[in-house]
């Protein structure tokens, strides 16, 4: 490494850069960058083209974010890549844990309540169209 | 290593841990919004639904923007880190510019809406809609306006160890942003038009 500018007498915070570990960190984005892409019209396609439709089609397009959200947590935020404590890691994975309880809990209740607030006049036809009765 | 160094490096990570903290409840904040949006999004009362409103091509051209604004910012720091003070500066540009034209196209989408009488005042899913995609819209003003900023302040003098700092922070926001735009494409757009 030579950039030379010491001449302000600070410490360097910057791991040193080399000619590898640089090509490295750009082989890392552009695989992340390439795999969004793909990912990304994979999904497209199957709302464009009707290959899926229903509940089967959400959990497809699902999976697809969250593969493309890990490929992007690994490849653009280098996420688990820090050195032992891994402190970023464990307060993401709380935070997931956290929007489970948040998201999942929020639909769950919603539901529910949506379900038994229900209008007397609807319980019919929901029973014979839902519930097979 | 120095304990000089040691402490330097010590107190940089220090840092990209707090803006990694803050980036984490924002998360949270984006999680709410998200679960709000798909309890109301049935509730249309008697307008129109997501099928009606959203064009999957415009999203998609939006998407693929911001997607190649966050590779460019990943490049641009990679840039700055090697000192390149003309590439940090090209691919920051370019990023500003990526970024710039999402917003227009979000802003052109918005409008439209609203004068075909769509806006957040028409339903429960309109504004489930309008806050959730404009609280994403916020930051990306927001990260246009800090990389302004930052671009401005770095002039054309030699990138030092804390601008360095702040460009790699301003990017894990910038990556962070296209992360959660990876949800409201599939989420708001893509089951929204495919339909459950």
């Amino acid at each position: 490494m030579s950039n030379g500018n010491h001449l302000n007498h600070q410490p360097t915070a910057e791991p040193a850069i080399t000619v590898k570990s640089q090509r490295k960190a750009i082989a890392s984005y552009v695989i992340g960058f390439i795999s969004s892409i793909i990912l990304t019209f994979v999904a497209y396609t199957l709302v464009a083209n009707r290959v899926l439709s229903g509940w089967s089609l959400a959990y497809a397009l699902l999976g697809l974010g969250l593969v493309q959200l890990v490929f992007q947590l690994v490849c653009f935020l280098h996420l688990g890549q820090e050195r032992e404590p891994r402190w970023k890691l464990l307060v993401f994975d709380f935070t997931l844990l956290v929007l489970v309880i948040v998201v999942f809990g929020s639909l769950w209740i919603m539901g529910h309540l949506n379900y038994h607030m229900m209008l007397p006049s609807n319980t019919d036809t929901y029973m014979r169209e839902h519930e097979g009765l | 290593m120095s304990r000089e160094v040691a402490e330097a490096e010590f107190n940089r990570d220090k840092t990209e841990f707090g803006f990694w903290v803050y980036l984490m409840t924002d998360c949270i904040l984006f999680g709410t919004l998200f679960a709000t949006y798909v309890v109301l999004q049935p509730n249309t009362f008697g307008g129109p639904g997501p099928r009606e409103l959203f064009s999957l091509p415009f999203v998609l051209t939006e998407t693929l923007i911001l997607l190649t604004s966050s590779f460019t910012c990943g490049l641009a720091v990679l840039a700055a880190k090697r000192r390149d003070l003309m590439w940090t500066y090209v691919l920051f540009t370019l990023t500003f510019l990526l970024g710039a034209a999402f917003l227009s196209m979000e802003l052109y989408e918005f409008n439209r809406m609203v004068h075909e009488g769509n806006s957040w005042t028409r339903s429960g899913f309109l504004s489930a809609f309008f806050t959730l995609v404009g609280t994403h819209g916020l930051h990306i003003t927001a990260g246009l306006i800090w990389m302004f900023t930052l671009l401005w302040q770095m002039g054309s003098k030699e990138i030092t160890d804390r601008m360095v700092r702040r460009l790699s922070l301003l990017s894990m926001f910038w990556h962070f942003l296209d992360v959660v735009w990876i949800f409201i494409f599939t989420i708001v757009y893509l089951i929204g038009v495919g339909g459950v």
